[in-house]
């Protein structure tokens, strides 16, 4: 069995008065690809943020490799260059251009020398096909476009997780698959990725475990052919219903 | 009979271009004050600093609704009475100052809360520390989007310093006024009032304009 990267245990969070995650539970090991579904306000998105330590958590810990994640204490730098994400709306930097935005990280933060990250950042770029795309603005490129400079440019930063917070849910619908092939090879790669998605189709060809969260708890996991084709529980069932037409009368 | 007579403009001259520089120096001096003050002050509301941030809100709203008029006196004639006797020119640097700084502060805040938050996180996914998501992620996107109000604040406070006058000081307004004063030439004095705050303000105002297009060009807009 491999080693367990991130461990999270009887997570609580709350905004206010409302409780978005429930004392939930999960870890993901090496080389593993989670996928969380679940209906909108669920808590998956929150959930990826606080392994991020971007939200505080009012119980529970989650930790990466064995440290505790925190917002506020001083190792959470050390972490975040091991926990890549990627945003819904890319969050590029817009007055930087492309090759820069990959590039000021590893250079700023890791101290590596600015030549070597760019012939990297290059390689990386090619192989997501925006090679030209080095001297260009943000707003210059398409949505998907972007989100996959956005990929690259958490690749760079060789981490060891990858997170992904619906990263095709703003994109018009003939830009989705050029992301999601990306992503589906990084996952062939064997890289960690814990992602939150609505596409179930690709949910169901990336993962090596589906994780269905509803009211800030885990309802079910296993894996994605026992959970797309038995779900086991009706709250799941439904869930699934609503991708779904079969069931709908034409006139009806 | 001619409407203005060129002979004595001409003589004017002189006394304008040096009252220009006074004019240059107190302007250029203030403003660059009032530009660091305003954006350690921006720092500290956006950032929501404990303490400094009342601080910082109290001077605002005392700097930016009192005149500038007011505030010169009391700092040229009121401070002398507490032993603090600032001479005229330090005098009306430091006023700009304080007034622009005031201006200038709620002009880079407004450019630090245009941009959105989620910017910072995405910095900070990366690795960063938040003083340097701020000086490389956030700092540059809001200047450049408070440009435009930012060169506005310019050519405003450079306009301010007509008030100078009132500490004699011996910038373009005293002059003229003298002038008048002394020789009764009104038009010519006040066409060369003019003429000299255009030679001033012209600059500024197309430099902002060509800083604006080039800034907006290097970013923003998805």
């Amino acid at each position: 069995m491999k080693h367990e990267l991130i461990k999270i245990e009887s997570v609580v969070k709350e905004f206010g008065d409302n409780r978005v995650l429930d004392g939930l539970s999960l870890s993901v090991r090496e080389g593993e690809v989670v996928v969380i579904v679940g209906p909108s306000g669920c808590g998956k998105s929150t959930l990826l943020r606080c392994i991020n330590g971007l939200e505080p958590i009012q119980g529970g810990e989650i930790t990466f490799r064995g440290q505790k994640v925190d917002g506020n204490s001083r190792s959470i730098v050390g972490i975040r260059q091991k926990v890549g994400m990627v945003f819904q709306n890319y969050e590029l930097f817009p007055h930087m251009t492309i090759l820069e935005n990959i590039v000021l990280s590893p250079v700023l933060v890791q101290k590596r020398g600015r030549k070597e990250v760019e012939e990297e950042a290059m390689q990386l770029l090619s192989r997501v096909g925006l090679e030209e795309k080095r001297d260009s603005f943000p707003r210059e490129l398409s949505g998907g476009q972007k989100q996959r400079v956005a990929i690259v440019r958490a690749l760079c930063m060789h981490p060891e997780v990858l997170l992904f917070d619906e990263v095709t849910a703003a994109l018009d619908p003939e830009m989705v698959r050029e992301v999601l092939d990306v992503m589906l090879t990084l996952a062939r790669q064997g890289r960690t990725m814990v992602i939150v998605t609505h596409e179930m189709s690709f949910a169901k060809a990336v993962a090596d475990r589906v994780v269905f969260i509803d009211e800030g708890s885990i309802v079910e996991e296993g894996s994605p052919e026992a959970f797309f084709e038995h779900p086991g529980t009706d709250r799941a069932k439904r869930f699934l219903n609503t991708f779904t037409y079969e069931k709908v009368e034409k006139g009806a | 009979m001619e409407l203005l007579r060129w002979d004595v403009m001409r003589s004017y001259l002189p006394l304008y271009r040096d009252a220009m520089f006074l004019t240059l120096r107190i302007g250029w001096a203030g403003i660059l004050a009032a530009i660091g003050l305003g954006f350690i002050c921006a720092l500290i509301r956006h950032y929501k600093i404990p303490v400094l941030q009342k601080i910082v809100g109290i001077y605002i709203e005392l700097f930016r609704n009192t005149p500038l008029l007011v505030q010169l006196f009391f700092l040229y004639f009121g401070l002398p009475k507490i032993g603090l006797d600032i001479p005229a020119e330090p005098c009306g640097v430091l006023g700009l100052a304080l007034l622009g700084g005031a201006y200038m502060a709620e002009t880079f805040r407004s450019g630090l809360e245009a941009v959105e938050p989620i910017q910072m996180e995405s910095a900070l996914s990366l690795g960063m520390t938040r003083t340097q998501a701020v000086l490389h992620v956030i700092l540059p996107q809001a200047v450049s989007i408070s440009v435009p109000a930012f060169v506005a604040n310019i050519i405003f406070l450079l306009k301010e310093t007509s008030v100078f006058s009132a500490i004699s000081l011996m910038d373009l307004m005293f002059t003229a006024k003298d002038l008048i004063g002394l020789y009764y030439k009104t038009l010519e004095c006040l066409t060369l009032l003019v003429v000299f705050y255009l030679i001033i303000l012209l600059p500024v105002s197309a430099l902002g304009s060509f800083l604006e297009r080039r800034l907006r060009y290097a970013g923003f807009g998805d």
